[in-house]
């Protein structure tokens, strides 16, 4: 029974990595532009079915994952380019539906050059599991945590200790006082958009050889990176990961113990009491409304 | 006077049959904007008046097509008590749900909203005792009003019109009531309106019970026109569309919210012929209206036109 938890344990903290990197990106992008981004499963899915067609193409994986990681980070910038920017300032209902048309209209492009087929990544080193007291570890696992830990700290120091990282948090903070003190708001509203999208690519890549990919593999992926970030208290970078990872433990905790088929419904109806019970999410700021 | 755009409204539906018999456009796809209209209008009353957006509506309108098709199909009720129940459930959920997710605002309701609608889905897929699973339920039975049986493309037109124009009615006289002036203090500024002593959560709850049961109504028409339901019809794709129509239609307008109904069903059917390009279309075309006409298609088609007239009056002067 131990053994069991163990394993629902590592299983939900892989997939829950993935939800966090994504939930990461909702985060960065909510800051600089107050946009919730719902094409950011859409990056998740690129970087998988990029990374894949790359390397079906005869290149090296480390080079598939890397170019599709670039691919990636340039459709997050003209998305930002030619969606965003043309409609800032837009209402939230408004910015909505411009995410959404951007993500189905990602999703056709992926259709029509991919299929509707499931595709699969190799893992990147092997298939042989590890034993660990009575529970089994992929070594893609291992590759989804190591990645992601490293992603969060380096994104944090970025955050924390550059001038540019400040930058970005400025204009979440206050974009106009941000733009008085000589911060070129547009520009960080670029550098979230590119980050956000290659930390999407980069979660797509690594979970690839674990869950497969198809055109629509990025929608539930980027619900759950939204569900993520809202747990966490939107536009906390590092509340997003740990609303992710927790995300991703509860549902693999349900799915194991309650039904496997109800697991989406687990995870949704965890983030509806964290709305209803602590509306600024469990680990946001309180902030008073301005009438 | 008040009164006067449904008059139109209502003899263009009337006259569309006539004009253009047995023509696939007006009764097939006819019939399909019919229930939009009805789903998008209940929304309207939420979105458009109340300033909440739901992207689990679709939730709604599985509920009343479920009661209806689980009802009649498995149990034999008769069809009008599957409908009600149909309703009470619809009506019920939305109350209890009504203060807890109204009090959230902007990403937080939208989030809310969607992982409802989500929940919802999950259930019809997987209680498959009850709603026969992704595969979905059979043999519902066409409706029968009062011995007049409603079996052709043609009565079904006729019936949801009938439907679609009872509900722009209702919605009209809605908003110029009592509790529609209360919404709309509630959409322009939550706090005046409690301030001027409107009960803001009270006034939520009810326009979101009214929307809820518009939703459902749709749906149990829709179980006994198709004979079919599975869940596919009530995703999130379905409640992202309803969203759509009304924003299409600029928010806060009845005739608005029908529109974009029209408008959205009618763009489905054409963008059949493009097959695979489907998707990538209506993508484009949703991002293009949101960018270059934020008050909607209808509100960016009126203000051009009436830009227009002012240009042409002054051309004229001269």
């Amino acid at each position: 029974m131990l053994d069991q938890l163990f394993q629902f344990l590592v299983t939900g903290i892989t997939i829950g990595s993935t939800y966090a990197l994504v939930g990461l990106g909702f985060a960065l992008i909510y800051n600089a532009s107050d946009v919730v981004n719902f094409a950011q499963g859409e990056f998740v899915m690129l970087g998988a079915m990029t990374a894949i067609a790359l390397l079906a193409a005869g290149l090296p994986l480390p080079l598939a994952a890397i170019g599709a990681t670039l691919i990636a980070v340039l459709v997050g910038l003209l998305l930002e380019r030619f969606a965003i920017e043309p409609a800032l300032g837009a209402s939230v209902v408004a910015t909505i539906i411009i995410t959404i048309g951007a993500a189905i209209f990602l999703r056709g492009i992926a259709m029509l050059l991919w299929g509707k087929d499931f595709h699969s990544l190799p893992a990147f080193s092997g298939d042989t599991p590890i034993r660990l007291g009575g529970a089994t570890l992929l070594p893609q696992s291992l590759w989804v945590l190591g990645v992601t830990v490293a992603l969060v700290a380096l994104v944090r120091f970025f955050l924390d200790r550059t001038l540019l990282g400040k930058a970005l948090l400025a204009c979440s903070f206050n974009r106009a006082a941000a733009q008085l003190v000589g911060i070129d708001v547009r520009a960080m509203l670029r550098l979230a958009y590119g980050l956000s999208a290659g930390l999407g690519a980069l979660a797509g890549i690594l979970v690839a050889p674990i869950t497969f990919s198809s055109y629509e593999a990025g929608v539930m992926l980027g619900l759950k990176g939204f569900s993520a970030a809202i747990v966490g208290g939107i536009g906390n970078p590092m509340g997003a990961v740990a609303g992710g990872l927790s995300l991703g433990v509860l549902e693999s905790l349900g799915a194991g113990l309650i039904s496997s088929g109800y697991k989406d419904a687990i995870a949704f109806l965890f983030v509806l009491m964290v709305l209803f019970f602590e509306p600024t999410g469990l680990f946001g700021h309180k902030t008073a409304e301005r009438v | 006077m008040r009164l006067a755009g449904f008059y139109v409204f209502a003899v263009a539906v009337v006259l569309l049959p006539v004009l253009f018999p047995d023509n696939y456009f007006v009764t097939v796809v006819g019939i399909a904007a019919g229930l939009h209209v009805i789903l998008a209008v209940g929304l309207n009353l939420l979105m458009g008046y109340a300033g909440q957006i739901s992207l689990g509506h679709g939730a709604f309108f599985g509920m009343g097509a479920y009661a209806s098709a689980i009802l009649t199909a498995r149990y034999a009720w008769p069809a009008p008590l599957a409908m009600f129940v149909g309703l009470a459930v619809a009506g019920l959920v939305a109350w209890l749900l009504a203060r807890p997710i109204l009090r959230l605002r902007g990403h937080y309701l939208a989030m809310a909203t969607l992982g409802f609608g989500i929940i919802v889905h999950v259930v019809m897929v997987q209680a498959t005792r009850w709603t026969g699973g992704p595969d979905g339920l059979t043999g519902i039975p066409a409706l029968d009003l009062l011995g007049w049986p409603v079996d052709s493309d043609l009565r079904w037109y006729a019936v949801v019109a009938a439907a679609a124009l009872l509900a722009i009615w209702l919605s009209l006289n809605l908003i110029d009531s009592r509790i529609g002036r209360a919404l709309r203090a509630v959409h322009g500024s939550e706090f005046a309106a409690q301030m001027l002593g409107i009960d803001t959560g009270r006034a939520k709850t009810q326009v979101f019970v009214v929307s809820a049961l518009f939703a459902a109504f749709a749906g149990s028409l829709f179980a006994h026109q198709q004979g079919f339901v599975s869940p596919d019809s009530f995703s999130l794709m379905v409640s992202v569309e309803l969203v759509t129509m009304v924003v299409l239609g600029g928010m806060a307008s009845t005739f608005g919210a029908a529109c974009g109904a029209i408008a959205l069903t009618l763009l489905h059917a054409g963008l059949v012929v493009f097959e695979d390009y489907e998707m990538l279309i209506h993508g484009a075309l949703l991002m293009a209206v949101m960018i270059f006409m934020p008050q909607g298609l209808f509100g960016g088609l009126s203000q051009g036109a009436r830009r227009l007239w002012r240009a042409l009056r002054r051309g004229g002067d001269n």
